[in-house]
């Protein structure tokens, strides 16, 4: 009998783990899937011409996606210029004054934040700069993803600087050291691997962002570098140019989801290096 | 006056509204050794802390003080606290160097810190002087351009004495540096303080008696916020006037 109510556990506890087996599979199944499918579809296009050349005329095979890399590239700046002095601020500020009103405003702002749909960010951003400025623009295209990522480098770096001990911080300023260069020479610096991968996470969050550009930066058929001139970016070129009647444009699409999703690949496989390489035990 | 560095007058310190050092008046002399002496909980750190107003940097903490310190005369409330830390320096209780810096370059941190500028040589003779001062230089004088943080724990808290000796503070502050440490490197700090007075005064706090006996020229008691006695070591720890001394002393209470 009780031999019996042993084994019967054991069947369960067999099927238990098959079932905990199943569903994780689940998850990585799909979406390796996907991975192989974009890559399927997508490597076949890729080529030095496709990276480097314009698109061709309508109609035409060939040519390339160089704008909207450029594009991308320069609305990634352009959101990191802007969000990193602030996030890091934010962070700082956070980590000093941890019951702070301001602190606890800044933490639920960054909850919000990171709920709030990323199409009503483009919105919004297009009534505060499209609008008054009277033009579609990398700019605007650049401060919407940049507040999209804020969330994600505030949190990552207020983490980081919890694990900076409290004592680096007196040992700075016990040698007379003004605030500013504790902050700039010692407790930034130790941290430096948490605010990276902070950084480098919030860009493989945003690269792909399509709806906040489609108010913002809007797409532009043309090589642009003017910061008040609308770029293309490579999400959009895929909007575009998936959605066309066009067999050659819809490749092009595939060849440009490929080149997206290897980048988020590499960012997270250099956030790993970043993270191995400089990180400081305490 | 002449052979006191630093005079304290009716000092009171708060976190908030809990009082955490009552009305101490102490002088601490010129190129000795003072132990400050107590039970844990007894406020000696947080007096400590006030000497260097190193208090003040927590903020949440809400640590404020009534009462004046002189440093050879100058109230040091009156001074801007980073000219008051450059000329007090600290060691704290566990080993800090910092872990991004070589050890060259935590000895001369304060410097860098500051802003000072100096020549190669001169920064180079410093940093030797330095790791001397604290018999470290035969140990690490191969590896100055390696990061501190391979050092044993003994060592690191001497590169952070070096660290603090650099500066060429008139006062050092030593808060319990031997508490987090093995005997042997314990034995090693003890021997290098009698040295160390020569060029500078100590003021070293530790719950160890033990230590204060061994290492001290005078020594304060503290207990429960108030300094109940204060007198050369010699005296305190043979005579002590004050029957919760001897009851500290005789092993007791602590």
């Amino acid at each position: 009998m009780k031999e019996l109510t042993v084994k019967k556990r054991m069947a369960k506890d067999r099927l238990f783990h098959s079932l905990v087996l199943f569903f994780a599979s689940l998850v990585v199944i799909p979406l390796l899937f996907l991975l192989g499918y974009i890559f399927k579809k997508g490597i076949a296009v890729i080529n030095w011409d496709f990276i480097v050349s314009m698109p061709a005329g309508v109609g035409e095979s060939g040519g390339g996606i160089v704008h909207s890399l450029v594009g991308t590239l320069l609305l990634i700046l352009i959101a990191v210029f802007l969000s990193v002095p602030v996030a890091v601020g934010a962070a700082l500020f956070i980590n000093d004054h941890p019951k702070n009103r301001i602190s606890q405003l800044i933490r639920f702002t960054v909850d919000m934040l990171q709920g709030i749909p990323s199409i009503i960010m483009g919105i919004v951003i297009y009534i505060w700069i499209v609008l008054p400025m009277k033009n579609f623009s990398a700019l605007a295209g650049g401060v919407a993803l940049g507040i999209m990522m804020l969330p994600i480098i505030i949190k990552s770096t207020e983490e980081t600087l919890k694990m900076v001990p409290e004592s680096l911080k007196e040992a700075s300023l016990a040698l007379g050291a003004p605030y500013y260069k504790t902050v700039l020479r010692v407790i930034l610096p130790a941290g430096l691997s948490g605010i990276l991968t902070g950084i480098l996470l919030g860009v493989s969050r945003i690269a792909g962002e399509t709806a906040p550009l489609l108010f913002t930066a809007f797409g532009n058929p043309f090589l642009n570098t003017d910061l008040f001139k609308p770029v293309d970016a490579l999400p959009l070129l895929i909007y575009n140019y998936s959605t066309s009647p066009y067999p050659e444009w819809i490749r092009i699409a595939w060849g440009a989801s490929f080149i997206l999703v290897t980048f988020v690949l590499i960012l997270n496989l250099i956030t790993r290096w970043v993270v191995k390489k400089w990180q400081i035990k305490f | 006056m002449a052979d006191k560095v630093l005079n304290i007058r009716g000092l009171n310190a708060f976190y908030g509204s809990k009082k955490a050092v009552a009305d101490v008046n102490i002088d601490f002399f010129k190129n000795k050794i003072t132990a400050i002496m107590g039970p844990s909980g007894c406020g000696k750190t947080t007096f400590l802390r006030c000497i260097n107003r190193i208090h003040e940097v927590n903020i949440e903490a809400r640590a404020r003080i009534e009462g004046d310190i002189f440093l050879n005369g100058e109230n040091i409330a009156k001074m801007h606290p980073i000219l008051v830390r450059r000329r007090i320096g600290m060691v704290f209780q566990k080993p800090n160097p910092f872990p991004h810096m070589t050890i060259y370059d935590n000895v001369i941190a304060g410097y860098r810190l500051n802003g000072i500028k100096k020549k190669k040589h001169e920064f180079d003779t410093l940093v030797e002087e330095s790791l001397r001062k604290i018999a470290l230089w035969d140990e690490v004088k191969d590896s100055l351009y390696d990061r501190g943080t391979f050092l044993s724990g003994g060592q690191q808290q001497r590169l952070c004495m070096a660290r603090a000796l650099a500066m060429n503070p008139d006062v050092i502050l030593l808060d319990e540096p031997t508490s987090a440490l093995d005997p042997i490197a314990t034995a090693k700090i003890e021997g290098l303080l009698s040295e160390l007075k020569e060029h500078v005064s100590i003021i070293i706090v530790t719950h160890n008696m033990a230590q204060a006996g061994r290492i001290s020229d005078y020594t304060a008691f503290f207990y429960l916020g108030e300094m109940l006695e204060y007198g050369t070591t010699e005296k305190l720890f043979t005579n002590p006037a004050h029957e919760k001394t001897e009851n500290f002393l005789t092993g007791q209470f602590g």
